[in-house]
């Protein structure tokens, strides 16, 4: 495959993700036009973590699905690997907002779902299922269905279902926002440590687009913040964080220069939030 | 409070009492659970008292109107000394054989269309508005032109039950086939199935509950399909003991057909019920079971 070949020997560091200029738009049920993205300029490195906050609904989600392949960009170009998107790249992981495991399948037979499709034998599908179960502390659980746990435990599922595919490229809308609080913060921690430790054996960790409205959670977790504007979304502002790794998001949050990145990327991501507000309130009225 | 406050000596107490409260509403919900089944048996024997009471008494007629012991008279004949046409098994395993086998047609064909419908939109758009002729037609007027097509033999029966229950299912197949959580078809393309997996393992797994729910239903209209066919015209079933005991004005034999149909019905209905246990076992519990 071709994206193996540019993996193991960049070019002069092609990057992993690029967009330039997409622009997506929808049909809506009445007929007209909504442009969810427009003019979208971003590009993402090699084993970078990038997050991209924005107003609630502005499109950050469809910037995931264009990347994905799941959609065409109506206009412009998405590159993953030096190549054009034309489908769903079998390197391209997807952690969706919602719960996405499958109810029917146990909690193996759901991390093995990834590996059989993709044609791995059936024993050696449940021999790395069982190893990321592992991994994320189900091993306990792998004869359960997903309605027998908890909202924190189906999450990990759906990451052991996405790293048990060893994804170069890992996009993740808003995983953990229906989490409480403190499992949310926890589950923050382990991603890290999974993304740090995915790919160990060699390369490079896998490249996150991480999707959120939470700016703290982005600061926490990220290399680099881009701010999105109300929608149609494009990007207002790139923000690169310096905070050394390895982190602990309870801890980084209150660290002075977290607050102080949080102060500069929030007189940014503000403004748009209020717009987003204004335009609602004058909606309903 | 008392059972954190409570020693040695307090703890049993406290345990002692907790128990016996938990036995009187286990007590309590028995004797509801009684009294509801005391009530309904109550019901049924005031019911067939008044018809027996009301028969014997001539106050309506008992000859147009038959009464309960007639009519279960007519079933120990019938089981005891068999009917006109053969044995009562017989007739019952004639009927069931012909709804089982309409059933299944069915259900497949239902199924298998609805999924296939659901899937392919082209399909969908060519083939909708003859679906919905079809459906709005009172198919069971079908059923003399199978006798003519077909004859007195089983396969008029089967085809008539084939229409009634094709509908429902393949309604409720295509919707389910539609209605597939968009989050799970991504997710699955995403981890890499094909078109074909999509369908295998994520379309038919969660149109599966859809799919149960005519099941029930259409198994009745299956047995509907097969008695109807019987009394228009047929060799041996049930729908035959029907009509041939309205052409000799047996009121009770009509009842007493009812009453084997009903029971038939019941059983085969239990036994799907059970299947559909066994078969979402991953589907969380209604509230109150488990």
């Amino acid at each position: 495959m071709n994206s193996g070949d540019v993996r193991d020997n960049p070019p002069g560091g092609t990057p992993a993700i690029e967009l330039r200029g997409a622009s997506k738009a929808f049909r809506t049920p009445s007929g007209a036009w909504h442009t969810a993205v427009r003019d979208l300029d971003l590009t993402v490195g090699r084993g970078e973590f990038v997050a991209v906050v924005g107003p609630t609904g502005c499109g950050k989600s469809t910037t995931l699905t264009l990347v994905s392949g799941l959609e065409e960009p109506t206009e412009g170009e998405v590159l993953v690997g030096g190549e054009p998107v034309t489908g769903i790249r079998p390197e391209v992981g997807f952690v969706f907002q919602q719960d996405a495991v499958f109810p029917w399948r146990t909690v193996l037979s759901n991390v093995m779902a990834g590996p059989r499709f993709r044609g791995v034998s059936k024993a050696e599908a449940r021999e790395r299922a069982r190893d990321w179960l592992a991994r994320v502390g189900l091993a306990a659980f792998a004869d359960r269905y997903p309605h027998q746990l908890s909202g924190g435990q189906r999450k990990r599922v759906a990451l052991a279902q996405t790293f048990v595919n060893d994804p170069a490229i890992l996009l993740m809308d808003e995983p953990f926002s229906a989490l409480d609080v403190q499992t949310r913060a926890l589950m923050s921690d382990e991603l890290l440590e999974l993304w740090g430790g995915s790919r160990a054996g060699g390369g490079t960790a896998a490249s996150v687009v991480f999707v959120t409205h939470d700016l703290e959670e982005a600061i926490a977790l990220a290399d680099k913040v881009v701010v999105m504007t109300a929608g149609p979304a494009t990007v207002k502002r790139v923000f690169p964080i310096d905070l050394p790794r390895p982190r602990q998001v309870e801890s980084v949050r209150l660290e002075p220069r977290f607050i102080e990145i949080y102060r500069e990327i929030w007189s940014s991501l503000g403004e748009e939030v209020r717009i987003t507000r204004e335009r609602g309130a004058s909606r309903v009225a | 409070m008392s059972l954190e406050s409570a020693e040695s000596v307090g703890a049993p107490v406290a345990l002692n009492m907790t128990m016996s409260r938990k036995e009187a509403r286990a007590r309590a919900n028995r004797r509801r659970r009684l009294l509801v089944f005391a009530t309904r048996v109550l019901l049924l024997v005031a019911f067939l008292a008044t018809w027996e009471i009301l028969a014997r008494t001539e106050t309506i007629d008992p000859f147009n109107f038959s009464m309960p012991s007639k009519v279960w008279d007519q079933i120990v004949q019938w089981t005891l000394h068999g009917t006109p046409q053969g044995s009562l098994g017989e007739q019952i395993g004639y009927t069931l054989y012909e709804a089982l086998l309409g059933w299944i047609i069915g259900v497949t064909a239902g199924v298998a269309l609805g999924i296939v419908l659901g899937r392919v939109r082209f399909l969908a758009d060519v083939l909708g508005p003859y679906v919905k002729v079809l459906n709005a037609m009172p198919r069971i007027v079908l059923a003399p032109i199978f006798l003519i097509w077909f004859g007195l033999g089983v396969p008029s029966k089967v085809a008539s039950a084939v229409v009634l229950v094709f509908f429902p299912v393949f309604f409720n197949a295509f919707q389910g086939a539609r209605e597939v959580d968009r989050n799970l078809v991504a997710n699955a393309r995403i981890l890499g199935a094909s078109n074909r997996r999509v369908t295998l393992q994520v379309v038919i797994p969660s149109a599966t509950s859809w799919i149960f729910t005519s099941l029930h239903v259409s198994f009745g209209f299956a047995l509907i399909g097969a008695i109807v066919g019987e009394y228009l015209g047929a060799a041996k079933g049930i729908g035959l003991l029907v009509a041939a005991s309205q052409g000799t004005f047996n009121t009770a034999g009509v009842y007493a057909a009812m009453v084997i149909l009903a029971v038939v019905a019941l059983l085969t209905e239990g036994l799907l019920t059970f299947a559909e246990k066994r078969l979402f076992r991953w589907k969380p519990g209604a509230p109150g079971e488990r």
